[in-house]
């Protein structure tokens, strides 16, 4: 697979990039939506149905496997990318450049790496549960791992909100670079929508990552 | 004014090279940075020295020979200009230059700060041009042109192709320089003919000669001499797009 994807010209694995950040920035509100459901005073019911639903549903399953591969390919040609961008100057420069660039936008592979950092982090408190590669000893009446007071106990641990806290906030810099970059990778600038595509992504990378804060702060906090 | 100037001194592309400091006194703040290096020239020369090398030619901003790194930015300290241009008064008096030549891969050093921007003219040789029969000149107005796309054309066209772009760019990346050379055909009906075949052919030279990956920084539309516009990278990428899948 990675030989073939090296073969890609650079704007073919750039507009793979694009198209793959945009599906994935999709899918992050529906988890938020999930998430969203721990703050509901309901011992959990909202939130066991929803991930209850996740687990189980054909038709999510199926969406999993894009989602995963959204993931792994936009990781992989990020890297790719890098990499090869990091050949293309062998001898750097003795000052360091002073040009100015947006803000974060040239640190975007260590937004990249600290999200993915993440990632690990969760899918191993999660979907390694989940798959029961990893043992735990929260399990409801039917056998289903559960999540609600997995995730209860995870948000009592201070060190881990903070942490928690800390990676969205990174995401949410990856996000407001990503978002008008992906548009300008796919072909779309345009003097008429260029505000508009800038000034959603901004609006995007505050709310979503603002949205996933609010619940271990609540937890930390208001519980 | 009294300049301390660090220089990338190298003898030829095989060679290591190293920073050379050299004292300057009694630069005018009119001279140009050019005039500056000749007097340093000059002063190198009597003293049995060699003198640093550097490209230039036109010295009005528009052949696109020179190209120095000036204190951490391609063409220096003044927005949308080249070092040609460039005037001494943009400093100060006592200020430290440091002086690089252009940093990617595929512009390797000659010598100095001077370096082959060959890779450049072989992406042009891909399908920066179109193909026409001589022969008596057609009537001008037998093609017509709307004028906005004209004039963002020409706006295109205006590329120097001076490389401050991948200098400037982090990843070494020449998407502003190729974008200008394809924009500029894919505008107008005369470059419709081979704009597929051109855009990809461009593209995979870019690629194989080893400049970067764009990761959309805009450094190369900031630092352009000729102000041209990250809209004409866009503009490649759906050119290159529909010549994929079309
Ligand atoms: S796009 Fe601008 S910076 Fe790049 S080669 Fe052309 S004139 Fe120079
Ligand atoms: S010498 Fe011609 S552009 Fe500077």
């Amino acid at each position: 697979m990675n030989s073939s994807f090296l073969r890609f010209s650079s704007i073919t694995k750039k507009i793979w990039m694009a198209f793959l950040g945009l599906f994935l920035m999709i899918f992050l509100v529906v988890h938020l939506g999930i998430n969203l459901c721990l703050l509901r005073s309901d011992g959990g019911a909202w939130f066991t149905a929803a991930a209850h639903f996740m687990g189980t549903n054909y038709i999510v399953k199926v969406f999993e496997i894009g989602l995963f591969a959204g993931f792994i390919i936009h990781i992989m040609l990020g890297i790719i990318l890098q990499v090869q961008n990091w050949m293309a100057r062998p001898v750097r420069y003795m000052v360091s450049n002073k040009t100015y660039t947006p803000f974060l936008s040239k640190y975007m592979i260590y937004t990249g790496g600290i999200v993915l950092i993440f990632l690990i982090i969760h899918f191993i408190n999660f979907y390694f549960i989940k798959m029961g590669w990893v043992s735990n000893v929260h399990t409801s009446a039917e056998g289903e791992p559960n999540f609600y007071v997995i995730a209860q106990e995870l948000f009592a641990q201070p060190v881990y909100s903070i942490l928690y806290i800390l990676f969205f906030i990174v995401l949410g810099f990856h996000l407001n670079q990503a978002f008008q970059a992906a548009w300008q990778t796919l072909g779309v600038n345009h003097p008429q929508y260029n505000t508009c595509i800038q000034r959603f992504g901004t609006f995007y990378a505050i709310i979503v990552p603002l949205g996933f804060i609010i619940v271990p702060v609540y937890f930390l906090l208001i519980r | 004014m009294k300049l301390t100037l660090k220089i990338w001194r190298q003898k030829d592309a095989k060679s290591a090279g190293k920073f050379v400091t050299y004292a300057l006194d009694n630069i005018s703040p009119n001279c140009s940075f050019l005039e500056m290096l000749d007097i340093l020239n000059e002063q190198l020369i009597e003293k049995n020295d060699d003198p640093v090398v550097f490209d230039h030619d036109c010295r009005e901003g528009i052949c696109g020979m020179c190209s120095l790194y000036i204190n951490g930015r391609p063409h220096g300290p003044d927005d949308a200009v080249t070092a040609c241009q460039l005037h001494m008064r943009k400093f100060h008096d006592g200020d430290t230059i440091v002086i690089e030549p252009w940093r990617a891969r595929p512009f390797p050093v000659i010598r100095d700060l001077m370096v082959d921007r060959s890779a450049f003219d072989k992406i042009i040789q891909e399908g920066g041009y179109v193909s026409v029969n001589t022969g008596g000149a057609a009537e001008a107005n037998n093609i017509l042109v709307g004028k906005e796309n004209s004039e963002l054309a020409m706006d295109a066209a205006a590329c120097i192709g001076c490389g401050a772009c991948v200098a400037a760019c982090k990843n070494g990346s020449a998407m502003l320089f190729v974008s200008a050379k394809v924009s500029q055909f894919a505008l107008l009906p005369q470059g419709q003919v081979e704009a597929k075949q051109r855009v990809k052919k461009m593209v995979r030279m870019m690629d194989e000669l080893g400049f970067g990956n764009c990761t959309n920084t805009y450094a190369c539309e900031a630092e352009c001499p000729k102000l041209i516009s990250r809209s004409n990278i866009a503009r490649m990428n759906r050119e290159f797009l529909c010549a994929k899948v079309s």
